[in-house]
């Protein structure tokens, strides 16, 4: 038996900690050291306003979120995700146009627009081939564009009853964290249980084996580029609803670089094939964790930038370092000294060969 | 064999008179081949003999110019390997096909993940290829490992499961075992007796004689793309089998040395060198002499020219140049120390393809021998012409050059260095004859001005019309050593390691 377990011994028996479970732990770290900072500096940070600050920030980044998650398990991109959020914010804003009855409507259009973009996007990408960087900036311009000539400033009035959904609450529970969560764990439960959710994690680990498989890659790209700008729309229409107006300029406030910094943070690989929305939301969440810490100890705001470059980067790099370099398993002579050289191995040990080991005797 | 559930005379694939050319230059010339269930099927050539380009049509990655394919005498033609592997054609290539961040049983069932009520039912999926691993008795391996944990050996085993899977009843491997430490290999022929046992027929490419002889039930020569002969195994030794897979005669258009040229000094030497892919290294090069490393694809060859470089290490053992040890820990310090590579990627490794002649000739002196640069530059026009390159002038972009240009813009890009040591992996591959010859004198006129050559070839009839010296290598370890002009034979003998059982280790 003692074969079996030497090529069974290199599974790593010793199973370090999987990567979400350590950005749920990191997280953990950074609410205690928040904590403990913020009670130095004499406040509380789990006081009621505290905790609604943290989970409305981390509600808007997170719909983003949960959708570039998609899109980057697939080794793709979505710089345009911003543009969207504002345009679809717009959307709701000027179509509901204060009457509750256009509610529904207003939603419609929104998630329609938002797909629509995304078919663009994943169809650029899936059948024009354009480089995923290049072909979201460029939608993400145009829509800009569009943006910057027909709304000069915030455009549209949301009635009352739908900035219900910005601003009511459920204990200290933003009512917009509870939809942005369940939004989640539709997420996760869809990359688990269906097909296309595997297929993501396929086509991102390696389109080649993908497509040999049988897997119509294009086909997936696309799936996650609309289900990506449909999370940004719902971004857009919770942006309406707290404001209570729409508005352009969201684009500016920075969500298509904070939601990949987000899903990286969340253990996701930027190169595709492994990470999940579990990871991605506690990335989310430690950035709002430290955005609202910031907040509370009146960090000058460039300084918290240079902060969470910092963070970013580390929590890359340590990443980084727990990859297994796919080289080292073809390692032919492994640790150094042990056979050192001067022997060579025997051609093969007595091999109990199956086969007839005189060649066939048929 | 003792069962006779499968009568091992149902011919089950037959391919006949397969042709194949790329890009004009035929690599298949009528290839016959037939299988039939349940017996290993051995196929054996030299490299560039045609295997690959066989199995890649029999798996429907490449599609044949000319012939025909039967499977159970239906004529077939397969157009994507998803549709070989449906009609029960499954290929195990040397580059795996897995994703390594998913599970066993993930990467078992990919693309046709079983589903209940719409969803996924992974735990059927996982239920499913724990059978399939009991069957093989691999009892050890579970379903829902990660692929990317697992040796290499672990990953062939998938790989064939997967192929199992999809009820192959005809599974061809690539050199299984290229990657496989000894107590694998044990594993993956137990694996294959029980394929056999089930009717699988196994078209099994290996260089190892060893394995062909403990496996095969029958074994297909090629040589040069044409069929040499299909014999039983039983009927043939290992001397007759290497007799078929060379036995060229050797060309006369290598140059003769140059009179003058001598063995002076020491100049290169590796000694006990090892690190993760070649072990216990042993070589010297003198001034003036051209030494090569022969051996199979994957003996560690390119290997040891990247650990001597600085592009990977050595992490045992020591290199000296001109006597004194030295440590090369990047491309750069090797220049420095009048080393040159000319790598085998010549598109990848060797050239900016879309920059100037001038710009590439000039490369390595601007990035690591500024000083010296703007003399050294003048005269790469000398050499460039010394070598006869025909291009439209120094400004022309190398990826427009054909390949003999392009390697000639390569080899001036290091003589400019004034190397004392220059290592030539592959250096005539993909060139034409008249570049290969211009190639050849110059190692010649190298010598004769006292530059160590170490030559890495896998073209025999180079290897011993050039070489003073042949280091033959096996396994990542040097198999011997021969003198230049032995007949292909013995050098391949020494490579495949069919006579090691009775003489003993070199």
């Amino acid at each position: 038996m003692s074969r079996a377990v030497a090529v069974a011994g290199s599974t790593r028996t010793a199973r370090r900690l999987g990567a979400t479970e350590l950005v749920w732990l990191a997280l953990a770290g950074v609410v205690v050291i928040g904590a403990v900072l913020v009670a130095v500096d004499g406040h509380n940070l789990f006081s009621t306003a505290n905790t609604r600050d943290m989970l409305a920030r981390s509600s808007l980044l997170g719909f983003v979120a949960i959708g570039q998650t998609l899109v980057i398990l697939c080794r793709s991109l979505d710089l345009s995700v911003g543009y969207v959020m504002a345009l679809c914010s717009l959307i709701a804003a000027t179509t509901m146009n204060g009457d509750p009855a256009r509610v529904p409507l207003a939603i419609g259009a929104v998630l329609v627009v938002a797909a629509a973009i995304g078919l663009a996007n994943g169809l650029i990408i899936s059948v024009l081939k354009v480089n995923p960087f290049i072909a979201t900036l460029g939608v993400g311009l145009i829509i800009k564009g569009y943006l910057d000539t027909e709304y000069q400033g915030p455009a549209g009035d949301v009635p009352s009853s739908f900035q219900q959904f910005g601003y009511s609450r459920i204990g200290p529970v933003p009512l917009s964290t509870i939809v942005m969560l369940a939004v989640a764990v539709a997420g996760i439960l869809f990359l688990r249980k269906t097909r296309t959710g595997y297929h993501m994690f396929a086509v991102g680990g390696s389109e080649d084996v993908s497509r040999l498989s049988g897997i119509r890659t294009g086909r997936v790209i696309v799936t996650a580029h609309v289900l990506c700008a449909v999370a940004a729309g719902l971004a857009g229409l919770l942006l309406a609803a707290r404001f209570g107006t729409g508005s352009a300029l969201v684009y500016d406030s920075g969500y298509d670089l904070d939601s990949i910094a987000a899903v990286v943070l969340g253990g996701t690989l930027l190169m595709g094939g492994r990470g999940g929305i579990g990871g991605t939301i506690a990335g989310v969440l430690i950035l709002a964790v430290l955005d609202t810490v910031f907040n509370i100890l009146e960090v000058d705001p460039f300084f918290k930038d240079v902060l969470r470059g910092v963070i970013i980067v580390a929590a890359v790099a340590i990443y980084a370092r727990r990859q297994i370099d796919r080289k080292a398993s073809r390692v032919r002579f492994g640790g150094d000294g042990g056979s050192g050289g001067s022997a060579p191995p025997d051609p093969v040990p007595d091999a109990p060969v199956p086969a007839g080991s005189t060649g066939g005797n048929a | 064999m003792s069962s006779d559930v499968v009568s091992p005379a149902t011919t089950l694939l037959r391919m006949s008179g397969i042709e194949k050319s790329f890009l004009g230059v035929q690599v298949l010339h009528g290839v016959d081949l037939d299988l039939r269930a349940g017996e290993v099927h051995a196929l054996i050539g030299e490299n560039g003999a045609g295997k690959s380009t066989l199995m890649k049509i029999l798996a429907g990655v490449y599609q044949a110019d000319g012939g025909t394919v039967e499977l159970d005498g239906q004529s077939v033609r397969f157009e994507h390997p998803l549709q070989a592997q449906q009609a029960g054609v499954s290929t195990v290539f040397q580059e795996f096909n897995l994703l390594p961040e998913r599970t066993v049983a993930e990467n078992v069932f990919l693309g046709r993940e079983p589903r209940r009520n719409r969803l996924v039912d992974a735990a059927r999926m996982n239920t499913d290829t724990q059978a399939l691993l009991e069957d093989l008795g691999l009892t050890w391996l579970r379903p829902a490992t990660r692929v990317r944990s697992l040796s290499v050996a672990g990953q062939q085993i998938v790989e064939i499961v997967k192929a199992l899977s999809y009820d192959a009843r005809i599974i061809s491997m690539d050199e299984p075992t290229a990657a496989l430490a000894d107590e694998e290999v044990e594993l993956l022929y137990r694996l294959i007796a029980k394929l056999k046992e089930r009717g699988v027929a196994i078209l099994y490419v290996s260089h190892r004689l060893k394995e062909i002889f403990d496996l095969s039930d029958r074994v297909t020569i090629l040589k040069d793309g044409a069929l040499v002969d299909t014999v039983a195994t039983a009927d043939i030794t290992s001397d007759e089998l290497v007799r078929k897979m060379v036995g060229r005669p050797i060309s006369s258009f290598f140059p003769d040395k140059r009179p003058g040229t001598e063995a002076g000094d020491v100049r290169l030497e590796i000694r006990q060198g090892g690190n993760e892919q070649v072990d216990g290294i042993d070589l010297t090069v003198r001034a003036g002499e051209i030494v090569a490393l022969a051996g199979l694809q994957g003996s560690g060859r390119t290997e040891i020219a990247h650990a001597l470089f600085g592009v990977d290490r050595f992490t045992r053992g020591q290199v000296l140049l001109d006597g004194r040890v030295v440590t090369l820990r990047s491309p750069r310090q090797a220049v420095r120390s009048g080393l040159a590579l000319v790598t085998e990627d010549r598109k990848g490794e060797g050239l900016v393809l879309n920059q100037s002649v001038a710009a590439n000739a000039r490369l390595v002196l601007d990035a690591v021998l500024p000083r010296r640069a703007s003399q050294g530059a003048r005269r790469i026009p000398g050499i460039l012409s010394s070598l006869e390159l025909v291009s439209r002038g120094s400004s022309q972009e190398v990826r427009f050059l054909s390949g003999g240009n392009q390697q000639k813009v390569v080899l001036a890009k290091w003589l400019a260095t004034e190397p004392k040591v220059i290592v030539l992996d592959e250096p005539t591959r993909g060139i034409d004859v008249g570049a290969k010859e211009r190639v050849y004198t110059l190692m010649r006129e190298l010598s004769a001005q006292g530059v160590a050559i170490l030559m890495i070839s896998s073209e025999l009839p180079e290897v011993i019309g050039m070489a003073d010296r042949i280091v033959v290598l096996r396994d990542g370890r040097v198999a011997g050593e021969l003198p230049g002009g032995v007949d292909e034979e013995t050098v391949m003998a020494l490579a495949t390691g069919h006579q090691a059982d009775e003489r003993g280790e070199p």
